[in-house]
């Protein structure tokens, strides 16, 4: 199982899902209204770096994270 | 260097270490930038959460870019809450000469500020309110939102 973590203002516990890929994840989040509205201004990591392709091949290792928009200093 | 503190960074005793590590080492330019948190539309204070795994490739590629320059980055920043009117991020360049570190500290501070994998929320009446209108969406955001 994959293992998705929500950063910073998401607030939620880690889950672990069973996905082959990013799309997966998507249509897994499809019903969740209140993370519909984080997930169009979060940006996705697989093991610790940015992507954007939902075809990436995950494994039962993987880490995915959501970051929300930044802002540091 | 990058360094991670619980609450206030402490800037005389920060800059006084960097400047101690770094004075032999022949840089002709030190330039550094404090932030400091301002009393503003009512906050008590800012506080910050920070992802530290992307937070550290994220400098690392930055130390890089330095080193081809021979300069050299440090950087200080609060986890947790900082009060009003005390440091939260402090950054630091030195390079032989000041044009360089003087045009990397600009560059490095603004893009700090638009990819940095940390999260500022203000404190109100003691809770935390994520500053959601003051943050910045990262590369490739919305990859995951439902099609419509």
């Amino acid at each position: 199982m994959a293992k998705v973590e929500f950063l910073g203002p998401l607030g939620r516990p880690s889950i672990e899902v069973d996905i082959a890929n990013l799309s997966e994840l998507k249509t897994f989040f499809k019903d969740d209204q209140e993370l519909q509205d984080w997930l169009a201004i979060c940006a996705v990591a697989v093991n610790d770096t940015l992507v954007c392709d939902l075809n990436i091949p995950l494994s039962k290792e993987d880490k995915i994270s959501l970051l929300p928009p930044v802002c540091g200093g | 260097m990058l360094e991670l503190h619980d609450g206030s960074l402490h800037v005389n005793t920060i800059l006084a270490d960097w400047y101690a590590k770094i004075s032999d080492k022949n840089y002709g330019a030190f330039i550094p930038f404090v932030g400091i948190v301002r009393d503003e539309d009512g906050i008590e204070g800012l506080s910050f959460d920070i992802y530290e795994p992307i937070l550290n490739s994220w400098f690392n590629a930055w130390q890089e870019r330095a080193k081809a320059q021979n300069a050299y980055l440090l950087m200080a920043h609060s986890r947790g809450d900082v009060p009003n009117h005390t440091s939260s991020y402090i950054a630091a360049v030195v390079s032989p000469k000041r044009k360089v570190a003087l045009t990397m500290i600009n560059d490095f501070v603004e893009d700090f500020k638009a990819n940095a994998p940390i999260w500022k929320y203000d404190l109100v009446d003691g809770k935390r309110v994520y500053a959601k209108e003051r943050s910045h969406v990262l590369s490739g955001s919305g990859l995951l939102k439902a099609d419509v």
